[in-house]
């Protein structure tokens, strides 16, 4: 017994949190609340005390599992986990429901676990315990379309991890180790486990996922998910795929696309996930890059990221739990009503378009220049690009649209006290960032020699973000800017939600008329064989028909006739 | 800015106070002021030395040309694939 501890400690603060979850359901609402606050606050320090180096190793079917390593990549990301668990927690206070808090914390848990985990196995089973927790923050919802979406979740992130297993038996048959350590792609099973990391980080055609189960989930539910399973995929990747060099062109297109989806999106909650979706492009990019410089960006972007994220989706969900709509289309003049909802989703908004002074700006920067130095031309433009649509579409869409633009006439009362301390503290540390960036850059995996605030960087910003905002005023002013309209517009997911389907349905059809016809005809054959059988030895047929019994005696005294007569002219 | 959706506008509740942001002049103002910003910020180039990775950054005023060209192209492209892409609201409900 005692070995067992010795070996399992310390443990992973991950398994901690996702085991004290399981508790949830045993305690009281109110217990309960304090307890999911409580326990990721405790376990916060904790990973500040647990020292560097590999812990917690298990032996298993003949492999040593690693369930605990702490170094510079990956306590960035347990921490920025754990402190997005505890924001999460605070905004779903008011949430009754033991299913999702559950949920949340098993997820948040195994994400954070993941995150920590030294081999390959250990992070296969956390990678599948991710899907499976968090897509009841999905069903929650209990409307028929979070189910199907739900469904279509589940399929693809359990995909996700089986085709990762599929990459880790290849790996563990050719090399025998099960670390997961910098991979490259040349390494066996590599393409496969890129595969699997990609689907969670939603590479482009891969990333409908994310669009279609983020606007379906609960209020509280998309606060959770957005900050967890897509950030865990760029820590795998910075962990094993750095230096890949197609990772940068992934990742550009990553970053432009979605904005164009996202300027027409009318639904809030899913342009905040398109515009997600583009952010994590400029992680992805770094990783590509893979210099000390770009992976220090993407850590500290992801970071940031998903604080600003998270705030950002909490605002739009304070106006959903208020309003019961999040379309563009059917909301407006909230600032009235709501100006600290307003506020908080002003300061979200002007850190993802990393204005000077938020947190944005001091980590999209080291991206930036981290492509600027390699001389990656092209990718620094897609990325300036990128970084003034995000501005046109989170920047000023979600705000406009909500508190602003034309009165829609509702007067929803301002989002409850726990949302609004959650998305507080998620601002302070926006802007705190934004004005104070060294405690996080302390926190990066590599030492840190750069110098957001230079005059040229702060001012060439400001142009891009004001020049920006120009664009989108004319626009607007000439009533060029698309309306918000109800509206769905195609994405990739039309092929597996319509043309698949559709499809089958067609080949299904093809085939049931075929069958239709092959048997029609034979029936055809065997009908009017039949019929023609019957009519030639039914009863009056050609060989059924009975003669009366006088024709009977007359052929028979005929033919005696005929015998009679053979008989006596042979004699 | 001015309303151009085309959704039923509801407007204020009848009764209600006019807030600062309801009056045309002062949303005016506030786009006065955003044209005032702009100037001044292209006109900024002229007073500091800039650290260019590639040539294209050193032109005058690169970045504010290429924010404002740049987003009025993605608002025009987004436009444009309304034209392909768009369907109905329920256009995934509607055979279940």
């Amino acid at each position: 017994m005692t070995a067992i501890a010795d070996l399992l400690l310390p443990m992973s603060p991950g398994i901690l949190l996702a085991l004290g979850g399981l508790l949830v359901p045993f305690l009281s609402a109110r217990i309960s609340r304090i307890y999911v606050l409580a326990l990721p606050a405790v376990l916060l320090a904790y990973i500040f005390a647990l020292p560097d180096g590999s812990h917690a190793a298990v032996s298993f079917l003949g492999y040593e599992l690693e369930l605990l390593r702490i170094d510079n990549l990956s306590r960035i990301f347990a921490t920025i986990f754990m402190i997005a668990a505890i924001l999460g927690n605070l905004y779903a206070w008011h949430e009754a429901d033991p299913v999702q808090r559950t949920a949340a914390q098993v997820y948040a848990g195994s994400a954070i676990a993941a995150a920590l985990a030294g081999d390959l196995i250990s992070l296969f089973v956390f990678w599948e315990l991710t899907a499976i927790s968090s897509v009841f923050l999905i069903w929650a919802s209990g409307t028929e379309s979070a189910f199907r979406s739900g469904m279509r979740y589940l399929i693809i992130q359990v995909g996700s991890g089986v085709i990762l297993l599929a990459g880790l038996i290849v790996h563990v048959n050719a090399t025998g180790s099960i670390a997961f350590e910098h991979f490259g792609l040349d390494a066996p099973g590599a393409p496969l486990i890129l595969l699997a990391f990609g689907i969670k980080c939603a590479f482009p055609l891969l990333h409908n996922w994310l669009q279609d189960a983020y606007a379906e989930a609960t209020v509280t539910g998309t606060v959770v998910l957005s900050a967890f399973t897509t950030k865990l995929a760029v820590y795998t990747l910075a962990r094993g795929f750095a230096g890949t060099e197609m990772l940068i062109w992934i990742g550009a297109a990553m970053t432009a696309f979605p904005i164009f989806y996202a300027v027409i999106e009318n639904d809030l909650r899913r342009v905040l996930a398109y515009s997600l979706n583009n952010q994590l492009g400029f992680m992805v990019v770094g990783v590509g890059i893979g210099s000390e410089l770009a992976l220090n960006g993407t850590a500290a972007h992801a970071f940031c990221h998903i604080l600003y994220k998270a705030l950002l989706f909490m605002s739009m969900g304070a106006v959903l739990f208020r309003t019961g709509t999040c379309k563009g289309s059917e909301l407006g003049g909230l600032y009235k009503t709501m100006p600290l909802t307003m506020i908080f989703c002003v300061v979200g908004a002007a850190s993802i378009s990393a204005f000077p002074l938020f947190s944005g700006f001091v980590s999209k920067s080291l991206i930036m220049s981290a492509s600027g130095k390699e001389g990656y031309w092209f990718v620094w433009g897609v990325l300036l690009f990128a970084s003034a649509g995000v501005f046109h579409h989170s920047g000023i869409k979600i705000p406009y649209f909500a508190f602003f633009a034309h009165d829609s006439g509702r007067r929803p009362k301002e989002a409850p006290l726990n949302m609004l301390l959650a998305m507080g503290i998620a601002a302070a540390f926006c802007i705190g960032i934004g004005i104070w960036p060294e405690p996080l850059y302390a926190l990066l995996p590599y030492d840190v020699d750069y110098v957001p605030y230079t005059t040229s960087h702060v001012i060439t910003q400001l142009q891009l973000l004001m020049f920006s905002a120009l664009a989108f005023t004319v626009l607007m002013l000439y009533r060029i800017y698309p309306p918000e309209l109800k509206s769905t517009n195609l994405d990739f997911d039309w092929v597996y939600r319509r043309l698949l389907p559709r499809g089958l349905v067609a080949i299904g059809r093809a085939i049931d008329t075929g069958y239709k016809h092959v048997t029609d005809d034979a029936k055809t054959v065997i009908r009017s064989a039949m019929s023609l059988s019957a009519s030639v030895f039914a009863p009056g047929g050609l060989y059924g028909r009975t003669f009366g019994v006088g024709n009977a005696v007359a052929i028979i005294a005929f033919l005696l006739l005929v015998a009679l007569m053979v008989s006596y002219s042979a004699v | 800015m001015s309303d151009h959706s085309e959704n039923h506008h509801h407007g204020a509740p009848a009764g209600e106070a006019p807030r600062w942001l309801d009056d045309k002049r002062n949303v005016k103002k506030i786009i006065y002021a955003l044209f005032a910003v702009c100037a001044a910020l292209f006109a900024a180039d002229a007073f500091y030395h800039k650290h260019p990775y590639f040539e294209a950054e050193s032109w005058f005023g690169f970045y504010a040309v290429y924010g404002f060209v740049m987003c009025v192209g993605l608002v025009l492209a987004a436009k444009g694939m309304r034209v392909f892409l768009m369907r109905d609201e329920d256009y995934y409900d509607r055979d279940r």
